[in-house]
């Protein structure tokens, strides 16, 4: 009922944590057992450790929060030999979100981390808001995302989701161009560039002044473009964007979503991933559906 | 495997109006050993989404309670501190690593010196009846803006010695803690602060003759080392601490503040 299949991915069911969200699922594996979860997209992996963004990094907001925690990570080194055999514990196929600085840098990060046993798919962080070089730069011009999705795809072992940003005018043209170059499939959406001041000080709270928007907030806007792109795209979609529980994934399966990430809510609640799969059977049933499959882009099918 | 809770609101004083103390009952005070630790409380409005991390102010193990006290800063706390007896609160914890009490310096007949600044104090207080507990001698040294803002003065004067000072003047010594410091010539075997970040660098400055360990607080999301919102340098080394994983106390100029 809850299985699902994409390229690389035998999901035991469509509820993964976002990367991000979720570090590398050390701190989490200590509040329940991960094998419970579709997959898991770790923290976007560099070439090298960085360290990320001055402090504060986050600032609440109404319905939401802004981050700008810059891509802090240990490294691919370390991803390799300390995180991912971590990881290998749980029965759970891992989707490695990797990002750099020039293209040099993400394929080196694929070509390596995509020979991992556990890592069964990538997630090509073109869309990160919050770091000077590279992240969203890669994201929002239709050529730049597509020369680097095929540069990708030919060092990869594993199959190639991109990140999409919604910080752009035309989100299916730079779809169409990524599925173009050979994308496996596409994850959606990154974060919302934000800011916040403070009336007191009168400045950005954030240190980095501008920050990505996360939560319930931009759930409206990622349900409106992944319901745009599933119908202009041959390739799965992996929807995200302020699910808080078992009806938000049934509005991004409908949306045309085939499987559904679960980002700040983690922060609200840590048990939600296990909490949103064990309604999941309850809640397709309520609204007559008899699988996750039978759900996927019922809005416009 | 760790745990969240739905904890009862047992009971509520306001020590200013600006400041409450909760009283909360439930199972997860059996986890709570620590002084220092906080928990990650859910604010009970869909709009504010993220935690509230708040330092644990005082444990009972037997009676199954603890209490908390903070300031109202914003909505969030403000939305928590409306909450009546009989409320429940989601109650995330006990989180981070709190204040070290097996260190060489705490034994019986030493004396360890406590310095609070403002609504830093509160955690203090569950430090200061275990490092009684052990044998030690306690002194407290706590400071505030003003007569008006002074709590918990009685709490610990009941533990041990306890100075006050306030910056106006209309309380104890004029000035700050560090001013106490300086004049009474206090000697202790281990120093331990929760306060403003000025007060820490007034304190480092001070080159106290003994280990310092003072406790952080940084804007946070998860409150579980995952999201690496409130990261900070180490000083002397390469790499970070996470002030709500590896803190939030740390030994002073262990890490860039």
């Amino acid at each position: 009922m809850l299985q699902v299949k994409l390229p690389g991915l035998d999901l035991k069911n469509p509820i993964m944590p976002a990367s991000g969200c979720f570090g590398f699922g050390r701190e989490f594996a200590e509040y329940y057992d991960l094998s419970l979860l579709g997959s898991i997209m770790i923290k976007a992996t560099t070439v090298s450790p960085r360290f990320g963004n001055p402090t504060p990094r986050v600032a609440e907001t109404y319905g939401g929060m802004l981050n700008a925690i810059g891509l802090q990570n240990p490294g691919l080194d370390v991803v390799l030999t300390q995180e991912l055999p971590f990881l290998e514990q749980f029965d759970v196929p891992i989707i490695a979100n990797i990002a750099g600085s020039e293209e040099e840098d993400y394929i080196r990060v694929a070509e390596k981390i995509s020979q991992s046993k556990n890592v069964h798919a990538l997630e090509l962080n073109i869309s990160c808001p919050n770091v000077k070089h590279g992240g969203i730069a890669f994201g929002t011009d239709a050529v730049v995302a597509a020369r680097l999705t095929e540069k990708v795809k030919k060092v990869s072992q594993v199959p190639v989701y991109v990140k999409l940003s919604p910080n752009v005018t035309d989100i299916v043209s730079i779809a169409k161009a990524i599925e173009a170059a050979g994308a496996d499939g596409l994850t959606m959406i990154n974060t919302l560039l934000g800011m916040r001041i403070d009336l007191r000080t009168r400045k950005p709270i954030l240190a980095n002044q501008t920050g990505g928007l996360s939560g319930p907030a931009i759930k409206p806007v990622a349900i409106r473009m992944v319901h745009e792109v599933a119908q202009a795209v041959h390739i799965p979609i992996i929807g995200m964007g302020g699910v808080q529980n078992a009806e938000d994934v049934l509005e991004f399966l409908l949306a045309g979503a085939s499987a559904v990430a679960v980002g700040t809510a983690n922060f609200v609640d840590p048990y939600v991933c296990p909490k949103i799969i064990e309604a999941l059977p309850e809640t397709l049933h309520k609204y007559g559906f008899a699988s996750i499959v039978d759900c996927i882009g019922g809005s416009f099918k | 495997m760790k745990k969240v809770e739905d904890m009862h609101l047992v009971q509520k004083k306001w020590l200013t109006p600006q400041i409450v103390q909760m009283t909360l009952k439930g199972g997860l005070v059996l986890q709570m050993n620590r002084p220092g630790q906080f928990v990650h409380l859910r604010v009970p409005d869909g709009s504010t989404l993220l935690r509230r991390p708040i330092s644990i102010h005082a444990i009972d193990q037997e009676e199954l309670i603890f209490d908390v006290i903070f300031r109202i800063e914003g909505k969030g706390t403000k939305l928590l501190s409306k909450l009546t007896v009989g409320d429940t609160i989601h109650v995330m914890g006990p989180l981070g690593n709190g204040f070290p009490v097996s260190v060489p310096q705490v034994q019986s007949g030493n004396t360890a010196c406590l310095i609070g600044g403002g609504i830093g104090t509160p955690p203090l207080y569950e430090l200061s009846k275990q490092l009684k507990q052990k044998g030690m001698q306690v002194i407290h040294i706590l400071g505030f803006g003003s007569e008006k803002e002074c709590i918990l003065e009685d709490a610990f004067t009941k533990l041990g010695q306890t100075l006050i000072s306030t910056v106006d003047g209309s309380k104890g010594t004029h000035g700050f803690v560090t001013d106490i410091l300086k004049d009474k010539d206090i000697q202790a075997d281990i120093y331990y602060s929760c306060g403003p970040v000025p007060m820490f660098s007034a304190l480092e400055a001070l080159n106290l003759p003994a280990p310092v360990y003072v406790s952080y607080e940084e804007r946070m999301a998860c409150g579980m080392g995952a999201c690496y919102a409130c990261v900070c340098k180490n000083k002397n080394q390469e790499g970070y601490k996470r002030i709500c994983k590896e803190g939030p106390v740390f030994q002073a100029g262990e890490v860039e503040i």
